[in-house]
């Protein structure tokens, strides 16, 4: 008989594989949130290592702001491929062509907010009850205080001041219909957990993640893509810059960091001794207020 | 991944002893704290017009707890050092927010309790003691906090070392270390302090960095609770039947001969699974430890299904629909009355049961148990007798946090409102 030592599973890996495992058992319709970013590809693959050899049993959405990169719509669509899952994608255009949302204009404009309504609304067409989002812990200062297992009443709205008790492992899935809860499988990993487990695993990832050569614009600090979404303001100039992104979100609200980072190994040795959060240094939608990422949350942000 | 296991540990103790500027003092003196975080928390403090950082600020991270300056909920936080790798729960020490505390300790190795060195011993240090004692935390760290308030008196620091290990000899804490530091100037946190030349031992962060953890696992008594059935109906594993979970106790090993209850049938183990053996195509993997995600297959087709516990034939959890319990009520609506009935979830198991007896109220302040008590409200700790609809599988609470562990859920408002530890002996 062949064997093999079970080492390699670490502790926060074992965490996730059992809350993804502990929802498929309790939860009617989960859905993972995917964008395409490297905390949902984590997630995707977690899913996978939880019901090996059976495939995932439930769907993946996107949440389209429309504002892509496009190598991460690509990528996307090769990886939904490969993992045979089923893909919802929920588009804010959709949201606004229904009258349901404003559209932003404007060059500081970012239909990052504009999300919740289209993911809320997404959740109850579908009837989802439990939405897993590879949110963390360690990303940012409300996100620290969020439970594994987080409720949402029938608003979609967190209420942080009257979290339910999370006692062992032992999670409370109960909920009215209407309601749903937000599963945070990665709670307790940091950014470079995440990046370990990439390298560990060899998992592909968008080309963005890597450092590359690309036309980019300075705004408020941070830099910012040329891309057809965001408009240029009076001095803000063009230039090429070899750099990559610590996080993606849509172009409008996501900033690139200068780097030479060109694998994952450098990716590692880089995150090791970052000086600067993920957050702190990429998304302009954290620096709205000292409590910018709560309020969103409160109102069914992801 | 990382070489060493993680460190999970929660800081405890009252209100305003410190607790979240030790954090922010352990995670600036490691140098693990983020510009731009640090940035953020000056600016903020500059704002309020404070004389100096506060350090707290990192950790409290709500709207209304920051308006406030106090702890509501629980703060996670991540660090590492060459060493080690770390995750705190920074509890909130207001009375009000026990449960929200009792959340945060319940899955950590180590509890540090801060105690203010002008104030020694007070009630909340009494009433987080004895919940990281029933919690059964496996180790404690008494953090004596504020010396630089009391001019780094030794004599102080005895005498709260023995006021803590009177008030503690009605507890269970198994291994308790006293450390006199100073989180607001910095002494003994990281840094070796030059005020207190009469300490000898470990700074706050070298005990952390060296407390063995691994021992802590029950290794003997095999509890695997099925957690979820594995069938992939697909061409290439038609007659695959896995069953998912993590070993709750014991190290299970391909060959070994097994018992699943409650039907009571035997079979041996297959073979031990996960997605890399999967992939790997081994026949399985050499064994499973606690803690660890892996998927079981038996030799037998049986009929299992998720809450059932599989175990060996000769050491066996307690088959009962009759319990005994101490319990941390942690609902704010309604008191625990008997004859309510609950939705109990013990391990992977979900059962409906009624306490039928309150056998006292402990009093945190003087351990008295109060017999004539008749209900427990927000924040009380009693001893109950429960009946399930159901048999679980149940051993102590203090020999298997896992299997000696429960939550109540009230069915009208969906809320937890309970946490229970089990008692198998009349202790």
């Amino acid at each position: 008989m062949s064997t093999m030592t079970s080492t390699t599973l670490s502790p926060l890996e074992s965490e996730a594989v059992t809350i993804f495992r502990e929802v498929a058992a309790e939860f009617e319709r989960p859905v993972l949130l995917f964008s395409g970013g490297k905390d949902s590809v984590v997630m995707l693959h977690l899913a996978r290592r939880a019901f090996a050899p059976a495939r995932i049993p439930f769907p993946i959405m996107h949440v389209d702001t429309g504002h892509n990169f496009d190598e991460l719509i690509e990528f996307r669509d090769r990886t939904v491929e490969e993992f045979g899952v089923e893909l919802v994608v929920a588009s804010v255009q959709d949201s606004i062509d229904a009258g349901r949302i404003k559209d932003v204009s404007g060059p500081r404009s970012s239909r990052n907010q504009l999300q919740t309504v289209t993911l809320l609304d997404a959740i109850t067409a579908n009837g989802f009850d439990a939405v897993f989002g590879g949110g963390r812990r360690d990303e940012e200062r409300a996100r620290a205080k969020e439970r594994i297992y987080s409720h949402r009443d029938e608003f979609g709205q967190w209420d942080p001041k009257n979290q339910r008790p999370e006692l062992w492992d032992l999670y409370n899935s109960r909920h009215r219909r209407g309601e749903h809860l937000r599963i945070f499988p990665l709670s307790n990993w940091t950014e470079l957990d995440v990046w370990e487990f990439l390298r560990a695993r060899e998992v592909p990832l968008p080309p963005l993640y890597f450092a590359h050569k690309r036309q980019v614009f300075s705004r408020d600090g941070m830099l910012m893509a040329v891309n057809e979404h965001v408009e240029m303001l009076e001095g803000e100039e063009p230039f090429e810059a070899t750099v990559r992104f610590r996080t993606i979100g849509d172009t409008t609200c996501t900033a690139a960091v200068e780097s030479a980072a060109f694998s994952i190994d450098d990716i590692v040795a880089e995150t090791s001794v970052a000086r600067i959060t993920e957050r702190g240094a990429t998304r302009a939608d954290d620096r709205v207020s000292e409590a910018g990422m709560e309020d969103r949350k409160r109102k069914g942000y992801f | 991944m990382r070489r060493l296991e993680p460190l999970r540990f929660a800081t405890v103790g009252s209100v305003d002893d410190g607790k979240s500027t030790l954090i922010g003092r352990l995670l600036h003196d490691s140098k693990s704290i983020f510009e731009d975080q640090l940035e953020h928390v000056e600016a903020v403090s500059k704002k309020r017009g404070n004389d100096y950082v506060d350090l707290a600020l990192l950790t409290d991270g709500l709207r209304a707890e920051r308006e406030q300056g106090i702890t509501i909920d629980v703060a996670y936080r991540y660090f590492s050092t060459p060493r080690r790798s770390f995750i705190i729960a920074d509890c909130p020490g207001h009375i009000q927010y026990t449960r929200n505390m009792v959340t945060g300790a319940s899955t950590v190795d180590l509890a540090t309790v801060l105690i203010d060195a002008r104030h020694g011993v007070v009630e909340q240090t009494r009433r987080h003691s004895l919940l990281v004692s029933l919690l059964g935390v496996p180790h404690l760290v008494i953090a004596v906090n504020k010396m630089d308030l009391v001019d780094y008196s030794e004599e102080r620091f005895e005498e709260i070392r023995e006021q803590f290990t009177e008030f503690a000899q009605k507890l269970e804490l198994r291994d308790v270390t006293f450390i006199p530091i100073s989180a607001f100037a910095g002494d003994n946190v990281v840094d070796r302090s030059a005020n207190m030349n009469w300490y000898e031992g470990s700074t706050f962060l070298n005990h952390l960095e060296s407390v063995y953890v691994a021992s802590d696992d029950n290794l003997i008594d095999v509890r695997f609770p099925v957690q979820y059935v594995i069938r992939p109906h697909t061409n290439e594993h038609q007659d695959y039947r896995g069953y998912a979970g993590v070993p709750a106790a014991g190290t299970i090993k391909p060959g070994d001969d097994v018992i699943v209850l409650p039907s009571g049938l035997e079979s041996t183990i297959a073979g031990i699974d996960n997605f890399d053996s999967l992939a790997a195509g081994v026949d399985t993997l050499d064994h499973a430890r606690p803690g660890e995600a892996v998927t079981i297959r038996l030799a037998d087709n049986l009929d299992v299904s998720r809450g059932d516990m599989i175990c060996r034939p000769h050491n066996r959890p307690q088959v009962t629909q009759d319990l005994e319990a101490m319990i941390c009520w942690m609902d704010s609506e309604a008191d625990l009355t008997p004859r309510t009935i609950y939705t109990m979830k013990h391990t992977t198991r979900t059962v409906r049961a009624m306490v039928t007896d309150l056998r006292y109220r402990l009093d945190i302040n003087t351990m008295h148990r109060d017999e004539e008590a008749t209900s427990l409200t927000l924040n009380e700790i009693g001893r109950v007798v429960l009946r399930a609809t159901e048999p679980v599988f149940v051993d102590d609470y203090r020999r298997n946090r896992q299997t000696g562990s429960f939550i109540l859920i009230d069915e009208s408002t969906n809320q937890t409102v309970a946490g229970g530890m089990i008692r198998l002996t009349n202790t």
